[in-house]
């Protein structure tokens, strides 16, 4: 699988990233955090944090239009960091749109080419293991279009099935298919590639919600085949506010645009407009510069260590977590065994314990997990419980930290008297 | 002794006094913490001298929540309906003596914004 690595930096071994990250040395009574919360949002390194800095200090002007030498050095760097984030999976920079997260992406979607696609009687598929953000759009586009809205459910070890899907396509009036590539909760890595052909032989179009696939492992845009692909860049190692959806381009041609205002149109007359070319047509109003500078600086951190060993660093420490979770008497893992088939985020239950409570006693340990329904409330009904425990890793994550998430379940079991 | 998972509150949220339902009933309510998918349900009876007789609490939740919706229900039955819809945050905060840090608050005041809903019809948190 191509990675399009364009930084040639040597792989830097992991034992050291950790360093990278200023934050991770932060203390309380002399004990470091132990950040296991990755999932919710990724911690950024020194590079990601100079690169915003420096674009405020030394090169901060709006893009596109200046004649200026300092607009067209922010215009360089905010369109550069374009062409590396799309190359980094493997997409085309013209049909690489920043948009302010996954959700608006999602929305994007949902209100242009849903608006102008999907009628009365069609069907939208969705899963039960979707985030709340690939799942309300869908709702809200359904109820405005007069559309079904079906769902494929997920089964006790928290797979989807193909055959579901089949059967769902056999009506022959959905329009599209958007399914999550990795669970944020049950960390499936789904079958997209298989799940967007099928998708795409019953003629429907297709979006893949990357925003817990691209922090953690190899994204090939290309071989996926997607018609859309939505990921968020805070989880990346990036800032907030922004995220990134790839189109196709003869589907995002055709599509109205979203948002109307500055810098989407390339005309505008007293009753109509006509549209900026792509990307622009769908990054009405100031871009989010200086994020996009930083994502760039993130995934050019990621491309340096290599997003194989990313993968192999989350699979390995999921592993490791699956298997001390074992000595904790009650404990219940949500999600496929095999971390082969699962991303770097563990979803649990503790008998007796409600996971506010283990949240808030591995907060005394200064380890940091979350407790609730990660956003994901149709699934947390399918598995019979109203919140789950959470720990997820990314590249700063050692065995450390899972030593001590055991240790702080232990002393919650004593605190309980179980 | 730990200074938030006291004894008692253990064993109210192991052992929940007056929990279940109650049929019949003479008001009920049902909410959410949005934040974390608790949820708490209850049916009282009152008298016609408005006094509340009986009560029973229903759903799930942490042991702060639950052990809060159990503590507060000893202490409801016999009161005046009118007197539960006036209570505070501090009734329940101090009934409970446990230091309540500014993310569990909700978890301890869900039972109090349930009872004054039943009663009153007024779904606010309470202050």
């Amino acid at each position: 699988m191509e990675s399009a690595t364009t930084t040639a930096a040597a792989a830097k071994p992991l034992a050291e990233v950790r360093a990278d990250f200023p934050i991770l040395r932060r203390e309380r009574d002399g004990v470091p955090i132990a950040y296991l919360d990755s999932a919710a949002t990724s911690q950024k390194p020194e590079s990601v944090i100079a690169a915003i800095d420096s674009y405020y200090r030394q090169s901060n002007a709006n893009v596109h239009r200046g004649v200026y030498e300092l607009a067209q050095e922010a215009t360089d760097l905010f369109e550069g960091a374009r062409e590396r984030i799309a190359a980094f999976v493997g997409g085309e920079t013209a049909t690489t749109i920043f948009t302010r997260n996954a959700t608006e992406a999602i929305n994007l979607v949902a209100y242009a080419w849903g608006g102008a696609n999907v009628g009365p009687g069609d069907e939208v598929v969705i899963t039960h293991m979707e985030h709340h953000s690939n799942i309300v759009p869908w709702q809200l586009l359904c109820q405005r279009q007069g559309a079904k809205l079906r769902y494929l459910g997920v089964s006790e070890d928290g797979q989807l099935s193909l055959d579901q899907l089949d059967e769902v396509l056999g009506s022959g009036r959905v329009k599209i298919v958007s399914v999550a590539h990795v669970s944020n909760v049950l960390g499936t890595i789904n079958p997209v590639e298989e799940i967007v052909a099928r998708a795409k032989a019953a003629g429907a179009v297709t979006l893949i919600d990357g925003s817990q696939a691209v922090p953690q492992m190899p994204v090939d845009l290309g071989r996926i085949g997607a018609d859309f692909y939505a990921w968020t860049g805070h989880k990346a190692l990036g800032p907030t506010g922004i995220g990134v959806l790839h189109g196709r381009r003869d589907v995002l041609e055709a599509m109205p645009p979203f948002i109307g205002g500055g810098d989407m149109i390339a005309s505008v007359g007293f009753d109509t407009s006509t549209w900026n070319d792509l990307p622009w047509k769908f990054e009405a109003g100031t871009s989010p510069i200086a994020e996009g500078v930083a994502l760039g600086a993130a995934i050019d951190y990621l491309s340096a260590i290599g997003m194989d060993n990313v993968r192999a660093h989350e699979r390995e420490l999921t592993a490791y977590t699956l298997e001390r979770l074992e000595e904790v008497e009650g404990v219940h893992v949500f999600g496929p065994i095999d971390p082969d088939s699962r991303g770097g985020v563990v979803s649990l239950e503790l008998k007796g314990i409600h996971p506010h409570d283990l949240a808030e006693i591995c907060d005394r340990e200064h380890v940091c997990i979350r407790a609730g329904h990660h956003c994901a409330q149709p699934l947390m009904r399918e598995m019979g419980v109203p919140a789950t425990a959470r720990a997820s890793f990314h590249v700063y994550n050692n065995h450390e930290d899972v030593d001590r998430l055991i240790s702080a379940l232990q002393t919650a079991r004593e605190v309980f008297a179980l | 002794m730990d200074a938030l998972y006291r004894d008692y509150i253990l064993d109210h949220y192991k052992n929940p006094r007056n929990f279940g339902e109650l049929e019949p009933h003479s008001l009920e309510a049902h909410d959410v913490n949005p934040l974390c998918g608790d949820e708490l349900g209850v049916h009282l009876v009152v008298d016609g001298e408005g006094t509340i007789t009986d009560l029973r609490f229903h759903g799930q939740g942490c042991a702060i929540s639950q052990a809060s919706a159990s503590i507060a229900s000893e202490e409801l039955i016999g009161m005046k309906a009118d007197e539960v819809a006036a209570l505070g945050a501090d009734w329940l905060i101090d009934l409970l003596g446990i230091p309540i840090s500014p993310t569990r608050r909700k978890c301890a005041l869900l039972s109090l914004k349930v009872m004054r809903g039943a009663i009153s019809g007024d779904a606010s948190w309470p202050e």
